[in-house]
């Protein structure tokens, strides 16, 4: 069911994003775990760094367009009351919408910090 | 192209355990029927893609709280070392370590999704192997980093 109601175009944005999170994720994993950075100086230059907050930036929306495809076709597929699904959807919908719009937020305005 | 399609079908059949009344055999015994779990034997392949999502679904949970932590570290020194403080103590590094091992599944089973996509090990043989990686590589790669991550430290 869930193949017809996702359509090639939600398949296309997962496989698309997930390969730019994948690499974004191979880099932040290292970058933790070796450079990780030990203060709060440290931190806010390093997403004042124009390449990482270009990579920052840009992975924000690309993570909400994976895990949206991704919870929904795991609703659809589990969750069979239609309310319940629906009521579900749209939890996480707001929610993941809240979440970019915090690390978004986040990333700008450490820019502007001395 | 076929491997998807392969892989969707099964994701369904399990979802759709127990069978509704209308697809069950006009035979069935006595009903509720009880599906005896621990006697299902799921293909590697199955766990995989399972844990795929399982992980998925665990990070998509995880997502807000951590949206909320970077905010609140990227504010100032004193709320930096608060954040510091949270993730150091023993339910963050546990919860830190869960999620690990969700975002190194998640990124293996991945990219092995993808190379199906592509075609490229669909032989049962490599399909059951390189299943076979993903589930012992994605813990013991978490652990790893973690250990790597406190020598620094």
């Amino acid at each position: 069911m869930s193949r017809h109601a996702s359509g090639l175009m939600a398949w296309l944005i997962q496989r698309a994003s997930a390969v730019y999170l994948a690499l974004l994720l191979v880099y932040l994993l290292i970058h933790f775990t070796f450079y990780a950075p030990t203060d709060h100086a440290a931190l806010v230059a390093w997403t004042q760094h124009p390449l990482i907050n270009g990579a920052l930036l840009l992975g924000i929306p690309l993570l909400l367009a994976h895990a949206w495809v991704g919870i929904r076709d795991v609703l659809i597929d589990y969750i069979h009351s239609l309310a319940l699904r629906l009521s579900l959807l749209i939890l996480c919908a707001f929610l993941l919408i809240t979440t970019g719009l915090w690390l978004f937020k986040a990333i700008i305005t450490a820019e502007f910090q001395p | 192209m076929k491997s998807r399609f392969f892989r969707r079908s099964l994701a369904a059949r399990i979802a759709a355990f127990p069978p509704s009344p209308r697809r069950a055999p006009k035979l069935m015994p006595t009903r509720p029927v009880f599906l005896t779990l621990w006697q299902i034997k799921l293909p590697l392949s199955g766990v995989v893609s399972i844990l795929h999502r399982l992980s998925g679904v665990l990070m998509v949970l995880a997502l807000p709280v951590a949206a909320i932590l970077l905010q609140q570290a990227l504010r100032s020194p004193h709320e930096f070392a608060a954040t510091a403080a949270l993730l150091t103590s023993w339910t963050g590094k546990l919860a830190l370590l869960l999620l690990l091992w969700s975002v190194l599944h998640h990124l293996l089973a991945g990219v092995r999704h993808l190379l199906l996509d592509l075609d490229i090990g669909l032989e049962r043989d490599i399909a059951r192997r390189s299943a076979k990686l993903v589930l012992i590589a994605a813990p013991l790669l978490a652990i790893a980093v973690r250990v790597a991550g406190s020598i620094r430290a």
